[in-house]
Order: structure tokens, then sequence, then C-alpha cells
């Protein structure tokens, strides 16, 4: 029977998710089984601490907000405008609410049965993935209240969802730095320093927890002037400390840490203070277990001992990347985000191995990263290529020199196919005793490079001119950029042998505009989006840079805006081919994600008609910049 | 009593359910814990005796809120018919409604509404229609206490508020403009039912707001 209030209702609802992924039946079935609230400025919707109702809500009309009480205080955790929705605790976990929702202005609530939506949400996957998102949300935000600094990035991470429900505990320092009461300041900050530690924990001889000292004591009652360096610990710690046994979850830490308004808990073996220390947390921890913010990331690489654990973290970013690619941010800012990340786990890496050689490097050095890395475009693993360059010895030194930074970066390419690089089949690796060299020789092979052109020597160039400094003396990398420069500057014989290799490039599309597959050899029949339209574009936005002499540019997509304002009569062309570029590093992440490889290699039958189209308009500018090099660099007769 | 026994013998079998419904004395309830039901009629006209019901829209109301599975919406088969007033309600002669003959649509609505308390704006309109139509067909009139929201509405009110005259009715559109209901779907059964229903709403909370109130207080 007709039901018109039902249609309005579900009128409503299907503009806004998860509704709008429903059928259009099913959610009339939900609208008719819907109760209408109406609540005025300051009532409840549900309070804190009562159970929860058997519903969800979403709001008609006005607004809600969702408070959170500590004892007294009341933290506004956000608000609700139409549309938006709330209460969505019951669907993880049918207990007390921990929030209270109190009307902002007089409002129209629409309550849900979870009953009625239940099947919905197990049966569809956005709806599910969005219920969860916006629990996480919520709920995350009222923990951070407590540290605003530290707010957590709201696009990021649903699995953590899941975590919150939670009875999973969380994982803790197992080690901790501890030290005795009578320890100086001073003793104990630089044991801190040398450790990375933001506290200490104070133990008795049974070390038992008696006290702790965090980066903040030290700054509010030593840096202050209140007490000196000399002091023992024992006058400036805070106790007693906060203690709890390590079966400890998520959930009460995230209670505990903002109940107790402190950083850190210490975790004893009975959770009381008359018990061994076994551990401490902290809110870091806490943040970590809540998963893929950048900067939380990059502050945990940097604190990761074991290269077993950076491939955790790069796991984690994964992760990050996908939810990256489904919520369309921009490519540029994905491709900054990873880049920072991928650059702090190569020098976290070149830490640890540092550490383990016998003796610390004898002179200094520098360590590149080269090709896709190099340009910070890198989204997926790919091969390393990378190089060392290390100050100028004698001669009768150098051997042993060379032979170190070798050694030192078996152990770094090491490390970095641990966390997924995989090695480079043509040995452009730091490891290759030609890619380990002192500076004043690698001046020597770029120079020769660049003046008597071989193709092996244009290949190997359009490779290493991509170099990005990584790690240690940077002035070194400085000196290796103004060699190209200069070379470049003395004719343009260099980059007309540069644009002939990427003008050669094997075109993407045959005369009926089919996609051109390859022929034979391991990837048969799929279609090499790298060479034959990738390669292109940054090969032309490279040898463009040169001839402009354009320095510190690394970056594709950066270089065709940096091309578009110094000519600005091809910008459309500069601006269409950075276009291109975007969807064809977005449609290569996409790919290598999916089928957990390096995504170059696309299996064409795979695709939809659609994405055939997207990849075909990305081949026009590929044509055009082709042409301009043709006629730019005269490579007609070079050819 | 004989007269009376054997009239009763002749109702049918869902009438003297709704009978039976009222026949003992109710305990006082919380006005939590009643079932309104906000309803409105479409009508081919404003004569009690010649014009006819063509649609009738209802909906409940159940601790505080509005129970959308908890609702009717009928339209029905009449013989009179006026073209005037279709323009305001929209229901044509034939267009594709799935209708039912008066007498059905009174079964479904008495049953549906059992003794739960009646609103509806303009209330004296609404019930003599439908006593009106019960009459028809032998039956006795509504047994429910009716809430007119037109009435309501003047308790929320200011007397310096309230235009001029004592008397004064207040349309359901002024309504709406006062306590900022959205005016969708007006002037079909359901719609005025559900819009019917939020001014309830509305305005029981504001009469809530200065003292705890019982059900008694909205008949005065």
């Amino acid at each position: 029977m007709k039901n018109t209030i039902a249609e309005r209702i579900q009128d409503f609802l299907k503009q806004f998710p998860p509704f709008d992924s429903l059928q259009a039946e099913d959610l009339l079935l939900i609208s008719s089984q819907i109760k209408v609230l109406y609540v005025q400025k300051g009532e409840y919707v549900f309070k804190q601490e009562n159970p929860c109702n058997d519903e969800f809500y979403i709001v008609r009309e006005g607004a809600v907000g969702l408070y959170r009480n500590f004892d007294t205080d009341q933290s506004l955790v956000d608000i609700c405008d139409a549309g938006d929705l709330f209460g969505l605790r019951v669907i993880i976990i049918k207990k007390e609410y921990r929030m209270s929702a109190i009307a902002d202005e007089e409002s129209i609530v629409y309550a849900i049965p979870t009953q009625v939506f239940e099947p919905f949400i197990e049966e569809n996957k956005e709806v599910n993935k969005f219920l969860l998102e916006t629990f996480a949300a919520h709920a995350r935000n009222y923990f951070t209240e407590t540290d605003k600094g530290q707010r957590i990035d709201n696009t990021i991470s649903i699995e953590v969802a899941k975590d919150l429900s939670t009875l999973r505990s969380i994982s803790y320092l197992k080690k901790p730095i501890t030290c005795l009461p009578k320890d100086t300041v001073r003793d104990i900050a630089e044991r801190m320093t040398s450790k990375k530690v933001s506290c200490i924990v104070i133990v008795d001889k049974d070390k038992c927890p008696v006290g702790i000292i965090t980066d903040r004591d030290l700054r509010t009652k030593i840096a202050t002037g209140m007490f000196a360096v000399t002091s023992s610990v024992d006058q400036i710690m805070t106790f007693p400390v906060i203690t709890y046994p390590k079966t400890i979850t998520v959930a009460e830490a995230q209670i505990a840490l903002i109940k107790q308004d402190v950083s850190h808990l210490c975790i004893t073996k009975d959770g009381t203070q008359n018990s061994k220390l076994i551990g401490i947390l902290s809110d870091h921890d806490l943040l970590v277990s809540f998963g893929n913010n950048p900067s939380v990331l990059i502050k945990e690489i940097k604190r990761i001992k074991k290269v077993q654990e950076l491939r955790y973290i790069r796991k984690q970013v994964e992760k990050l990347l996908k939810t990256y690619l489904e919520q369309d941010i921009p490519t540029i800012h994905i491709i900054n985000i990873i880049s920072e990340i991928n650059d702090a786990l190569t020098i976290r890496i070149i830490e640890l191995a540092i550490k383990k050689m016998i003796y610390p490097p004898p002179v200094s050095f520098c360590f590149l990263v080269l090709g896709s890395q190099g340009r910070r475009e890198q989204l997926l693993l790919t091969d390393q290529d990378n190089a060392f360059i290390f100050e100028d010895v004698e001669e009768e030194y150098y051997e042993s020199t060379q032979h170190y930074f070798i050694e030192l970066a078996n152990e770094i390419t090491k490390g970095l196919h641990t966390i997924g690089y995989e090695y480079c089949p043509a040995e452009m690796m730091a490891s290759n005793p030609r890619w380990c060299m002192s500076l004043s020789k690698w001046e020597m092979q770029f120079k020769d490079w660049m003046t008597t052109p071989t193709e092996e020597g244009t290949l190997l160039s359009s490779i290493f001119f991509d170099f990005q400094y990584i790690y240690g003396n940077v002035s070194m990398a400085d000196k290796l950029s103004k060699v190209v420069f200069e070379g470049v500057n003395k004719g343009n014989r260099f980059l007309a042998l540069l644009g002939v290799s990427a003008i050669q490039k094997p075109s993407p599309l045959g005369f009926f505009k089919q996609f051109l597959v390859e022929q034979n050899g391991e990837h048969k029949d799929t279609f090499d989006i790298k060479t034959r339209a990738m390669m292109v574009l940054i090969d032309a936005a490279r040898i463009l840079v040169l001839y402009h002499n354009v320095k510190g540019v690394n970056n594709t997509l950066l270089r065709y805006d940096k091309l578009a304002e110094i000519e600005p009569n091809n910008r459309e062309l500069f601006e269409s081919c950075a276009k291109a570029f975007r969807v064809l590093i977005k449609f290569r992440t996409r790919q290598g994600l999916l089928h957990h490889n390096s995504g170059r290699f696309i299996k064409l039958n795979t695709l939809s008609k659609n994405d055939k189209l997207r990849l075909k308009r990305c081949f026009r500018p590929v044509r055009d910049i082709q042409e301009l090099l043709r006629v730019r660099f005269q490579l007609k007769n070079l050819i | 009593m004989q007269f009376w026994f054997k009239k009763n013998k002749n109702y049918p079998v869902f009438w003297q359910n709704y009978l039976n419904l009222f026949s003992k004395k109710k305990q006082k309830q919380a006005v939590q814990d009643i079932r309104f039901i906000a309803f409105d009629t479409e009508t081919t006209g404003f004569d009690y005796t010649h014009d006819r019901i063509l649609s009738i829209g209802a909906i409940a109301i159940k601790k505080n809120a509005i129970d959308v599975s908890d609702q009717l919406e009928i339209y029905l088969d009449q013989e009179i018919f006026n073209k005037n007033t279709v323009e305001i309600h929209g229901i044509r002669k034939n267009n594709g409604l799935t209708k039912v003959i008066e007498k059905k649509a009174l079964e479904f609505f008495i049953d549906y509404i059992g003794d739960a308390i009646l609103i509806a704006h303009h209330a004296e309109f609404d019930k003599k229609m439908i006593n009106k139509a019960l009459s028809r067909h032998n039956l006795g009139t509504l047994k429910n206490r009716i809430l007119d929201t037109g009435i309501l509405f003047k308790k929320i009110k200011h007397q310096v508020y309230l235009t001029n005259q004592q008397n004064v009715h207040y349309s359901l559109d002024e309504l709406c403009n006062d306590l900022k209901i959205s005016k969708s779907d007006r002037h079909t059964a359901s719609g005025d039912a559900f819009i019917t229903a939020l001014a309830f709403l509305k305005i029981l909370t504001k009469l809530k707001k200065n003292k705890k109130i019982e059900i008694s207080d909205l008949f005065r």
C-alpha cells in the first residue's frame, strides 16, 4: 500500500551516505520503519552511560552536538548537521553510550532501528565501510580532544574501528629505560637523549616503579631553573605513577590517559605499584594503534630498531595509499606524503646499517636515490636504485674506502629488500662498485656521459639525472648537479641524444588505435604502461628542464608546472602532459595494489571500457610532447 | 434494552471489537505511554451531507516519537465527485491509486486507531466527516478522545500574540509557519497527518518545558 511519508523520508535519506548506496526498495523498507523525533535545544537524544538504544540516528533538520563528560567537564566532540549520522556505537557493541547527544538547536532526528538496518550492513560493503568510518572518526575525536596538537587526520583509517570495539590489548614498550632515585638529572637527560625516549621510569631496588620523568618535567622544572641539573631525579619526578597490568586494552588505555591526564602509563606485573615494572605505554603507542597518520608513522619509523619492524610500517603505508586513492585525494599530495615516508624509511635503514658496521664511516659521504624514488613519484615499491658518493681520499686509501662503503651498501640494500624493495636487476645499486665512487670520480663519470654519449650512457644518465639526496653530506649532491648543468650548457647535443631515446619509446597505440601489447617474454600480451606511456612523459620533462637549466625540480609533475611557467606558449601542452601523468600514475598504482605488483604490466582484458578510454586519452599528450622534442632538437636527422 | 441489544448484535465484528476497547474504565496513563494518532481526511468538499471522504492519512505517535511503521494511508472509491477540489488534494477519479470502498476503508481505519487518542487539525470537521460516513453504514460514532492542534496551539501562545479575536482558528499553514515545519506534501491526507503529528510533538515539548504535563491538561 502507498506510504507517502516513508517515500518522503526515502527522498531525504537517499541524498546521504551510506543510504545512497542502497537499492530504492530496500531504502523504502528502511524508511517505513523509522521513528521521527523532535528535540528542543538542550534536550538529550541519548545520555552518556545510559544503555544503547536499539537504533541509530540521522539529523533531518537542525543540529545535534555530541558531548563527552569527564567528571564535571563536558567537551564537545562533534556537531552533526542535516544528513549526519550519530549513535552508531550500537552497531559495534550494544553497551552503554560513550557520549551524550544533545540538540544544539531545535532539531528533527530520524531514528533508524538497528534491527531493520543490520542485514544491509552485512550485505553492503559500502555501507559497512561508511558506518565504521563515521564511528571511528567520532571515537578518535574524543580521544584526541585532550591533545589538540596531535589531532589525527580525519581522512584516514578505517581498519581502526575494529580495534576500537576492543578487547584487543595494546602493544607497549617492553624494556623501558629506568634509573634509580638518586641518579642526577643530567645523567638521565643524557641517557634519554641517547636512547631517543621521552620518558624514564624511576624504580626502587626491587624494580617497582616509584616515579616518572618525562620531557615535560625537564622542560618545566629544569629548564626554568627551578631545580639544578645536578639535582637527584627523585626531586623532580612525578609520582605516584599510574600502573596497569599488561592486559590493558586500547579502550582502557584511552580512558586512563585521559582521566589521569598523563602521557604515560606504567605496566607492572600485577598491575599495582608494588610489583615489577615490565613496560611503559605512552599516548604515542595509543596513537600508533589508531593507525595511519603519516606524521605518526614517520615518528614511529625514527624510533624503530629492527628492519623487520619497518616492514610492518611499510605495510601500513600501503593501506594508507589505498585509502587515499579511494578518497581521490590530489595526486601531488599523495606523492608528497608517500615520498616523505619512503625517505624516512630509507634514512632509518641507513642509520641502522651504519650501526651494524664495525666502525663508523671513515670519510663523509652522501647516499642518493635514483629513478622514480629520486623523482619522488614512487608510490608502490619498485626496484631500488641508489648510489653512494664519498669524499675524495688519497689514492692508496681509495680501495679500502670504497670497500667500506660497498659493505655498508650491502647492508642497506639488504634492509631495503627486507621492507619490500626488489633488488635492481641492472645492479644500479650502491653495492655495485660502479655506483659507489668518490666525488671526483662521479664528476668524471657524468662528464663522460655528456661529452661522449653512448647508448648505454644515455640510458644510465636518464636514471642518474633524477637523483635525490637522502642521507649524508648534502653538498656533494649539490656539486654533482652543478656538473650536470654545466655540461648541458656546453651544447645541446647531449640533450638531443636524450631526446632520441624519448621519441624512440614504443608507442602505446597501433595504426587502428588499438593498444599495443608486448609480443613476447614474461609479460607477453600485457600493456607496458611504464615504457609505452609514462617514460616518455618523464624523459621529456627531464630533457626540457635541463634545457632550461632549471635546478632542483625532480618531480615530473612539478617539472611540467615549471615548464608551463617558462614557456607560456606551450602551457596547454605541458598542462595536459601533467594531467596525463597524474592519471597514469594513479592508474598504475591502482593496478599495482590490486595485483600486488609494480602495476607496470597491465592485462588489458581486466580493464573496463571506461578505463581503456581514460588510458587512451592520456596518449595524446604523449604524442604531442614527442613532436615538440622532435622539432626542438631537430631529431629527424639523428634517428 | 431489547433494542440496544438487538442493534449491537447486528454490528460487524470490527465495530464490536472497537466498542469493547472503550467498555472498561481506563486507568490513568502517563503521556509517554499513550498512543496518539494524528490523522487527516481529504474530501470532495465541506458539506457534511453531500460530500464524501476521498482519502484518510494517519500516523502514530508513541514515546514522543512519530512511528512511521505505524501508519495508515487509504484512498476511497466514491461515486460522488467534485472537480473543484481536485486542484487542492490532487486526487482524481481514476488515477491508478488502489482504492477501497467506503465501508472497507472505515473498517481499516477503526481497526487501526483502536482506543488511541486522535489528533487532527480542525478536528471537528474530520470527526464529523467520519461520523457521517459511519452512520451511512449503520455504525455508531467515534468513541476516541480527540485533540485539536488548532486549539492546542493557542495554549503555547501568549494571549498578546493571539491575533485579536478569541475564537480565531489557526490554519495548518499558519501553524507550519509559526512552528517552522516544512510544508511538503501539504494537502495530501498523509502529508497533513504527518505535519499535524509534528506540530503536536512541538506543541507538547513547548508545554512540557514549563511543567510536567498530564494528559488531562491537553483537553482543558
